[in-house]
């Protein structure tokens, strides 16, 4: 067909047509897509900004020294953000094992029947349970049925439950995403499944696992109904105590039992007071909270690119 | 032994049965069709081999194999024929997957032992059978733990001997002169054709009676494809090999003994000469001349 043919002049522009008024869609909805975008972003933009404006004026060295007081403007969050990082603590070292042991024995134990499935589906269900419903069954099984009371222990726990299945859908997704034929090559050479799983299964798949784990610690962090409803203290003006101590044993596990407040909490008790000074006193505290929770994510974010850089299927 | 022809290697047949079956034995010699004899010691034996995928779908019928020791087999035959079903029968890699079922027998020799059977463990083949794959697949560790992986899982501990045991391996590999400096390395940052030659060390490593390949350079260029066959020729002084091509020529290349498979069954198996020059079965011919696969 040379250039000068009138029926491929035709033919060229009916494509061109075609392509423009195919292309018109792709206009659309991107201009869709940047709306939809920029109302979330934006929004929680604002909000954030606003509170940070609010709080800005207490989030200096004596706001995170000092227990919370009567008077708004000697209150700080020091009873709270040692509860916090306590409470997180226990989540982390109960709800992880578990959550990745039950994810490890569902994708690579458990034999593929109809009891399997159902017991994945309902984990899945379990990420979908509203956390005042787990505050709940703490309430009765931790602080009533075992006797740990309104301790950080039974908080701790509580909130490991609530993070168990994220741990566990995460970890499964992480374990699966390790080629078969890795697998096969272990066990090719003889290894039995635990070899297989532990020297090759969950090396290979620690980034998926360890974003999986932050972002659960991230809901939990935020975490306020089921904390409030196994009984934790509105008003702490101690520190639970050391877990270091001068005698032997040095160790002490006392601050296990002991009562304690969270960031969430102690900023919904400001924000329920009728002075407008405590107002911003809340409004830093969830300045906190909200910057604790990125740089988690952060943390997440730079594990899972430094894990990704050295493994590549 | 090669270069004789089918009907001068008939008469060999009753000979090797007699020397290689202990006396006691009372299986029956297999009298299937296709079956041809080997003029050479058996390492192992596939005996009215059937196999279910799933419980439900009959990919081998009724396959009886020899393999002869420290020789080539290849396994050819057009895609699903179940040339790789077959192969990964002998490491129990069906195992790991739910559902699957084996039945009649796969006999190692010389102890006689049937490697499908219920009550030997997997691991235990596994520890005797190594086995190469079609896509190179090391493990993201350093080149040296790829090959002292299989080591490892044997409780090898003193760190003199795993050296020993990597150089030789990866020597056997034709891979140390291109990796001894570099054994910390991450084993992803080799070439294709050398990470398949790294898998081939690990296999090696562990000192197998019999190395699987399963097609080995079908992911490799022609360069590498060739390296891996001056391999497989070098490694069947020390090593019974079995291994799945594509590759017709590759077949006709490497191995000393040739099986055609189609639709789950074993159509012919002779050594590599007759079956490239003179096949008695026509689906066979036609597959070599190219008329169907």
């Amino acid at each position: 067909m040379s250039a000068a043919d009138p029926t491929a002049d035709t033919r060229l522009h009916g494509i061109r047509a075609l392509i423009a008024r195919h292309k018109r869609w792709d206009y659309i909805f991107s201009v869709i897509g940047l709306v939809a975008m920029m109302i979330g972003i934006v929004t929680l933009l604002a909000l954030f900004i606003d509170l940070v404006l609010d709080g800005y004026g207490k989030l200096n060295y004596d706001f995170f020294t000092s227990f919370p007081s009567r008077r708004a403007a000697g209150a700080g969050i020091l009873s709270a953000w040692v509860g916090t990082v306590l409470v997180m603590l226990v989540t982390a070292l109960a709800g992880v094992p578990l959550g990745v042991a039950a994810a490890i024995y569902l994708e690579e134990y458990a034999p593929r029947n109809w009891m399997t499935d159902l017991i994945e589906i309902n984990v899945t269900n379990l990420a979908g349970v509203p956390s005042i419903v787990y505050g709940l069954l703490a309430l009765g099984l931790f602080v009533y049925q075992l006797d740990l009371g309104q301790s950080i222990l039974a908080a701790g726990l509580t909130l490991a439950l609530l993070i168990l299945p994220v741990v566990i859908v995460a970890t499964r997704e992480a374990i699966r995403a390790v080629p078969g034929a890795i697998r096969e090559a272990a066990y090719a050479v003889g290894a039995t499944k635990w070899q297989t799983v532990a020297h090759h299964v969950l090396p290979y798949s620690t980034a998926g696992i360890l974003t999986g784990v932050i972002i659960g610690m991230a809901r939990a962090i935020g975490e306020t109904a089921p904390i409030i409803t196994i009984g934790a203290l509105t008003f702490i003006a101690f520190l639970p105590p050391s877990p270091v101590t001068t005698e032997p044993p040095f160790i002490s596990f006392d601050w296990l039992f002991a009562p304690f407040t969270v960031l969430p909490i102690q900023m919904f008790s400001w924000l329920s007071r009728p002075q407008a000074a405590f107002l911003e006193n809340a409004a830093a505290t969830g300045v906190v909270i909200i910057v604790m929770t990125l740089a988690m994510n952060a943390v997440a974010i730079v594990i899972r690119y430094r894990f990704r850089k050295r493994i590549k299927w | 032994m090669k270069r004789k022809t089918r009907t001068a290697a008939q008469p060999a047949a009753p000979a090797y049965n007699g020397d290689m079956r202990s006396p006691d034995e009372k299986t029956p010699v297999p009298a299937a069709a296709p079956q041809a004899a080997i003029a050479a010691p058996i390492k192992a034996q596939a005996q009215k081999l059937h196999f279910y995928y799933g419980g439900t779908v009959h990919a081998l019928k009724d396959i009886n194999l020899d393999l002869a020791e420290k020789q080539v087999t290849a396994l050819i035959g057009p895609s699903g024929c179940g040339k790789s079903t077959f192969l990964r029968c002998f490491n129990r890699m069906h195992d790991l997957y739910p559902g699957n079922r084996y039945e009649g027998e796969i006999r190692m020799h010389p102890d006689n032992v049937n490697i499908l059977a219920r009550q030997v463990d997997p691991i235990e083949v596994r520890m005797r059978i190594s086995m190469v794959f079609q896509k190179p697949n090391p493990f993201p560790k350093s080149i040296y733990e790829n090959v002292a992986y299989g080591l490892r899982v044997r409780g090898v501990r003193s760190r003199g001997l795993m050296d020993d045991k990597v150089e030789e391996a990866l020597r056997g590999a034709a891979l140390w002169d291109e990796v001894k400096d570099r054994l910390p390395d991450l084993a992803f940052n080799l070439s294709g054709g050398q990470q398949q030659r790294l898998c081939i060390a690990r296999a090696l490593a562990t000192d197998p009676e019999i190395l699987l390949f399963d097609e080995p350079t079908s992911a490799l260029d022609p360069i590498a494809t060739a390296s891996i066959e001056e391999l497989i020729t070098e490694l069947k002084l020390k090593v019974t090999i079995l291994i799945v091509t594509h590759n017709m020529q590759q077949a006709a290349r490497v191995s000393d003994y040739t099986a055609f498979m189609h639709l789950g069954e074993l159509v012919e198996f002779g050594d590599t000469n007759t079956i490239f020059t003179n096949p008695s079965n026509r689906r066979t011919e036609d597959y070599i001349t190219g008329r169907y696969g």
